[in-house]
């Protein structure tokens, strides 16, 4: 991993995931003492779009390690906004940093971005493509929960077929041998070729329009946002919006060891009374968040 | 008249060259394209919408004193792999090659995402053939899938 960008979650291999979940473990066990693990190092964020939650993730992760950390959070006061390339941006300020950590609204911009800077990059979400960095960090957590990556059973909630979140992990978890049940609108089911990708890979997967069903089996709830603009027809929105909320009531019965994750910000589909329970592991997520980034950098800057 | 001097009719034969034949019609000007035949200034003759069982209707392109090498040949894959290849020279054919689509492209044909960086800002494309039947390229760039039909020359 050393010296190397960080753009797809393809990038990565089964050994890397390991590598980076146990780097990250030891970042948590040690979660209270300072680090100087980055001292004298500089990693620029590059947020072409706005993502607040994304970017002070990687910003707390930076300043943990004793790192510093130069960019900005939008692109409107940037050369950018007076017309720059993003190859002139990106190879300018790779001479300002270590690495460079970007989000971009422009699918492939990562990577371009990456063969241009005399730097490494890690890629914070290029448009609707990739965002390696949520995958790791959602393996991380799965891994923590379970206490193993094997022989899980995963159910997705709500959209399934815009959502980059749960087409990465269906991809990062074919190697540990899950079983996978899909929950979603019909407007938004998983897309075909993740199906076939499970089917060559001999993954048992299900479809299923109620909730409640799976509930039972599921040791891990990944849930995500159903949004009204993805819908051609309002009035099937307003039909389907409140039957992928989780409520409190729904998780009798269900396996001790489930947990609910959610890659946030959430806006109504878990409800808040889920929260105080055991099961509510979104905000623990989040915080993994941190030390999956401080793991992933680090090894990228050869510090582990 | 036998058979074969009403072939010679419809495309006149050369002494030394290339000749490319099995091309579908619909692609003929693709070819020539990607082939950059425009900038050349030896003898060039092209066959239009000729009869085919295979292809329907085809299009065969002779060029003079040129040899266009395998790597160059090979880019035409990607719209007609079916093309085959003599090498002519003193009027025989001396040589017959297949076009085989390689394993990975860069250029020639666009990424048909209108939201990926190489529609944006000037990046040479660059693909893996994920699919070689009916051609599928994935973009190294978005990783979106531009199949067969979407195929657009730069
Ligand atoms: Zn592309």
């Amino acid at each position: 991993m050393k010296n190397k960008s960080l753009i797809s979650i393809h990038d990565y291999s089964k050994e890397d995931y390991f590598k980076i979940i146990q780097v990250a473990s030891e970042f948590e066990k040690n979660a209270g003492q300072a680090s100087n693990l980055l001292a004298g190092k500089i990693v620029a964020t590059l947020f072409f779009e706005p993502s607040t939650r994304t970017r002070l993730s990687f910003e707390s992760a930076v300043q943990r390690l004793g790192g510093r950390i130069i960019g900005f959070s939008e692109a409107s006061s940037t050369s950018v906004a007076k017309g720059e390339s993003l190859k002139d941006t990106v190879k300018t300020v790779s001479q300002y940093s270590d690495l460079i950590v970007m989000r971009h609204p422009i699918e492939g911009s990562a990577r371009w971005a990456s063969e241009v800077a005399d730097v490494p990059v890690v890629n914070a979400g290029d448009g609707a493509n990739q965002h390696p960095t949520q995958c790791l960090l959602d393996l991380f957590t799965i891994n923590q929960t379970q206490g193993t990556l094997e022989n899980l059973t995963i159910t997705l909630v709500g959209d399934l077929k815009y959502g980059r979140t749960v087409h990465s992990l269906l991809q990062a978890m074919s190697y540990f041998n899950p079983k996978f049940r899909f929950v979603s609108p019909k407007e938004l089911k998983m897309p075909n070729e993740y199906k076939i990708f499970l089917d060559q890979n001999n993954i048992e997967w299900s479809e299923h329009e109620d909730l409640n069903l799976v509930l039972p089996e599921s040791d891990i709830v990944y849930v995500t946002r159903v949004q009204k603009e993805r819908f051609s027809d309002p009035i099937e929105y307003e039909r389907v919006k409140n039957a992928y909320v989780l409520h409190k009531s729904m998780l009798e019965g269900t396996k001790s060891n489930m947990r609910i994750l959610h890659p946030l910000p959430r806006v109504n589909e878990i409800n808040v009374d889920v929260d105080p329970t055991e099961k509510a592991y979104y905000f623990q997520q989040a915080l993994n968040g941190v030390y999956t980034r401080m793991a992933i950098i680090s090894l990228i800057l050869g510090l582990k | 008249m036998e058979n074969k001097d009403l072939k010679e009719l419809k495309v006149s034969a050369i002494k030394d060259g290339t000749v490319i034949d099995h091309i579908p019609a619909k692609n003929l000007f693709k070819v020539i394209s990607i082939l950059e035949l425009t900038k050349i200034d030896t003898q060039i003759t092209i066959g239009y919408n000729f009869e085919s069982k295979k292809l329907g209707k085809k299009g065969i392109i002779k060029i003079s004193e040129k040899f266009p090498d395998d790597r160059d040949l090979n880019k035409i894959a990607m719209i007609a792999p079916e093309a085959k290849i003599n090498i002519i020279r003193d009027y025989a054919v001396v040589e017959k090659k297949t076009v085989a689509v390689p394993d990975y492209i860069e250029g020639i044909i666009r990424c048909m995402n209108p939201k990926c960086i190489t529609n944006f800002e000037k990046v040479v494309t660059r693909f893996d053939v994920i699919s070689k039947t009916d051609v599928n390229l994935k973009c190294c760039y978005c990783e979106k899938i531009t199949d067969q039909d979407h195929f657009e020359l730069i």
